[in-house]
């Protein structure tokens, strides 16, 4: 019970922090069509950004000065990258995102080396929020929940409630009759652009120091991000929402089980031969198995319901 | 097609032969003939990969996963072969790699190929980690971090080759590759490879048609996996070595970085990507330890201002030619590759300068050697000079691309009246 209830609140952190990354992923998709390969590097400049900033100013001004940085220099890549390669159609975006990826990940090495940087939770959070039974739960783990939660509370108040909220909801499915009304639709693209930067941005602030901070976290956190787009439905957030969670559960509980194959084999009472070749296969936990389980899940979902969970359309 | 197009056609294909068979005699270093194997490796990966995203319009994340398991299997079949457990010339081992290549392409085919575009890009991504994250659990098949290795100088001898010498793995490698380049522009010709093309330029009227644009991608796909099933082979028998990082998504990156910045619009696109980038490669990475970026700016580069890659600027200045035309625009290119020349020289100063700082300065001082000039790093002059020289590039580039436009336009006009002459 206690591990049951400690893992669910990780996997609950994790989720939402999955999810900050999705719904900026799904809304940039969903208007412009684009996925967005660099948006797993914007969660990583976030985190570096917020590393360099801490350094000098402290944390809490890092909490706001990085994901500014960060979506400024998102509208700076639409404005001057995408929007100039969009006349080449789809796949040249693609590819120029995939290379603005491959260049992000060189450029921090070149700017903060190979190995992991020495970002750390502020001391002011780093007590324990409450225990359950006897573990501590951290309070930071909290924080990064109450900071996803209000993002998100947040992000929906201003789609549904706002006046641009309106617009972009507007812009993502008549973009012409947006732009015949009067509005400057690419600029709601930037300014779509930018703000999903700055939510992956905010996510790499909150999640840097939680987990850690090094050149390759982009690359590992970006193709879960695309698993959960594509398990949830592209375009959908309440999909995203909903996959995001599922994701977070699956990644974190798996790593704690040790059960394989062979365990099962046990119970149900079905004896294997330990000479045979598929011993190895037998013998896998979910454990070890735990980095692929992400992608078969998405795989299975893709043969049973090709458009993800709540997606409604096909690129 | 007619009869005078494929005497042309006999002549190119003469003309390739004659300098994959001439290549190793002209460069006979030790290094070049290795280097000239990796191309032709390179090029029936890259042209296998260039099936799906040129001909079909399918951006695949993952194609070396095909390259990679190919790759295996025919590792562990040479073994086999060395063992005495199974039975083939070492020199059709490609035909394992490739029916490994085609299985896995029909079983992945079959998930990914319902879909396309953009969902279809990052499905074969996801593939692609699922697989790469899969060879680190079974050590047995992929070897764990340290690969799987073998002997390719198995079996008996046929007149003296046993492959021990690598210009001997060349001319493997040269004959599979020349098959494998004419099975692929045979397949744009045939009845599969024109509704490929179809497929890619307009799903919705194919479906029109009576045909079914899922099934052309799932073949497509077999196919191509089946091409870069037998790259990986040749790649197992060249090094001897496989590991598990050539099915990863970096690999699989690399082959459309290939397949992209030759030109995906043209058959021989593909084909100049793969020796350009496995030269450059080889070449940059003994200089530099920030060649990685430096391709990655290079690519950036194409996307931007050449997205039908070289291929499309050759094709380019073929009417220029055509009107003889080209002394032309001698001029303005020049002018603008000097301009280029030097903002490469003050961005590639100042990268070095960063990096040495960040990796070596610890070790060796700040003072560093580059261009054959002595300077160090922590001072303020050589970032000054570098910045400036960056600076300049820029404006000089800008004001070349001046003349360049004005050239190009003199010749739109006499490709023009040409054309109504």
């Amino acid at each position: 019970m206690e591990f049951f209830l400690v893992t669910m609140l990780n996997s609950l952190s994790y989720g939402l922090l999955l999810f900050m990354l999705s719904s900026g992923l799904t809304l940039i998709f969903s208007m412009m069509g684009v996925l967005n390969f660099a948006h797993a590097s914007f969660y990583m400049l976030g985190a570096y950004f917020a590393y360099q900033a801490s350094v000098h100013l402290g944390f809490w001004p890092a909490l706001v000065v990085a994901p500014l940085l960060v979506a400024a220099f998102g509208a700076f890549t639409e404005r001057y990258g995408l929007r100039t390669v969009h006349r080449y159609g789809h796949v040249a975006e693609l590819l120029f995102t995939f290379g603005l990826a491959y260049i992000i990940e060189e450029v921090v090495h070149l700017i903060w080396g190979r190995a992991p940087v020495p970002y750390r939770i502020p001391d002011i959070l780093d007590f324990s929020a409450f225990s359950i039974y006897s573990t501590r739960y951290p309070a930071y783990r909290v924080f990064m929940m109450l900071i996803s939660i209000a993002m998100l509370a947040a992000l929906y108040l201003v789609l549904t409630r706002t006046r641009i909220g309106m617009i972009i909801q507007a812009a993502l499915s008549h973009p012409d009759m947006v732009q015949a009304l009067g509005h400057n639709v690419p600029r709601v693209f930037m300014l779509v652009f930018a703000g999903g930067a700055a939510l992956a941005g905010l996510a790499g602030v909150i999640g840097g120091n939680a987990f850690v901070t090094e050149p390759g976290m982009a690359v590992s956190v970006g193709t879960i991000v695309f698993v959960v787009v594509v398990f949830g439905g592209m375009g959908s957030l309440a999909g995203a929402f909903i996959a995001s969670l599922i994701i977070g559960a699956v990644q974190t509980f798996s790593v704690a089980f040790d059960y394989s194959l062979l365990t099962l084999f046990g119970t149900v009472g079905i004896r294997v031969d330990p000479d045979s070749g598929w011993m190895e296969l037998w013998k896998v936990t979910i454990a070890q198995a735990a980095p692929v389980l992400p992608y078969l899940l998405m795989v299975l979902m893709l043969i049973v319901r090709p458009k993800g969970l709540m997606g409604t359309r096909e690129g | 097609m007619s009869t005078h197009l494929s005497w042309r056609r006999l002549l190119i294909w003469s003309a390739t032969a004659a300098v994959m068979i001439a290549a190793p005699l002209v460069f006979t270093q030790g290094f070049a003939v290795s280097m000239l194997s990796q191309m032709g490796i390179a090029i029936i990966f890259a042209l296998s990969y260039n099936m799906l995203l040129g001909q079909t319009g399918m951006l695949s994340f993952g194609h070396a996963v095909y390259f990679g398991l190919g790759a295996f299997f025919s590792a562990h079949a040479l073994n086999a072969i060395g063992a005495g457990t199974f039975h083939l010339p070492v020199s059709m081992l490609p035909l394992v790699g490739g029916a490994a290549g085609l299985v896995f392409g029909v079983i992945f085919g079959y998930i990914t190929t319902k879909h396309s575009g953009t969902p279809f890009a990052m499905i074969s991504l996801g593939i692609a980690e699922m697989v790469a994250a899969c060879s680190l659990m079974f050590p047995s098949f992929f070897g764990g971090e340290g690969g799987i290795s073998t002997d390719r100088v198995v079996g008996k001898a046929l007149m003296r080759v046993d492959f021990g010498p690598a210009i001997q793995v060349y001319y493997l490698i040269a004959v599979w590759c020349f098959v494998c380049m004419i099975a692929m522009y045979a397949l744009t010709q045939t009845p599969l490879g024109r509704m490929a093309n179809a497929v890619r330029d307009n799903p919705e009227r194919v479906r029109f048609i009576g045909y079914n644009p899922t099934h052309v991608r799932f073949l497509m796909l077999s196919l191509a996996g089946f091409f870069a099933g037998i790259a990986g082979a040749l790649e197992v028998i060249n090094f001897e070595l496989i590991t598990a990082e050539r099915l990863g998504t970096v690999a699989s990156g690399n082959v459309l970085l290939m397949a992209f910045i030759g030109g995906v619009g043209h058959f021989y696109g593909p084909v100049i990507g793969a020796l350009l980038v496995t030269f450059l490669q080889s070449a940059l990475s003994n200089y530099t330890q920030a060649w990685l970026l430096y391709f990655g700016l290079f690519f950036l580069v194409m996307i931007l201002f050449a997205p039908g890659g070289i291929a499309s600027l050759i094709t380019l200045h073929q009417p220029a030619a055509q009107v003889r035309k080209m002394g032309r625009l001698a001029a303005p290119y020049a002018g603008a590759a000097a301009a280029a020349a030097l903002l490469m020289l003050g961005l590639v100063t100042l990268v070095e300068m960063i990096y040495h700082l960040e990796t070596k300065a610890e070790q060796v001082g700040t003072v560093m050697t580059l261009f054959g000039r002595q300077m160090d790093a922590a001072t303020v002059p050589p970032w000054l000079v570098a910045i400036g020289i960056l600076a300049a590039g820029v404006l000089l580039l800008a004001f070349a691309s001046r003349f360049v436009r004005a050239a190009w336009s003199d010749i739109t006009v006499a490709v023009n009246s040409a054309r109504e002459a």
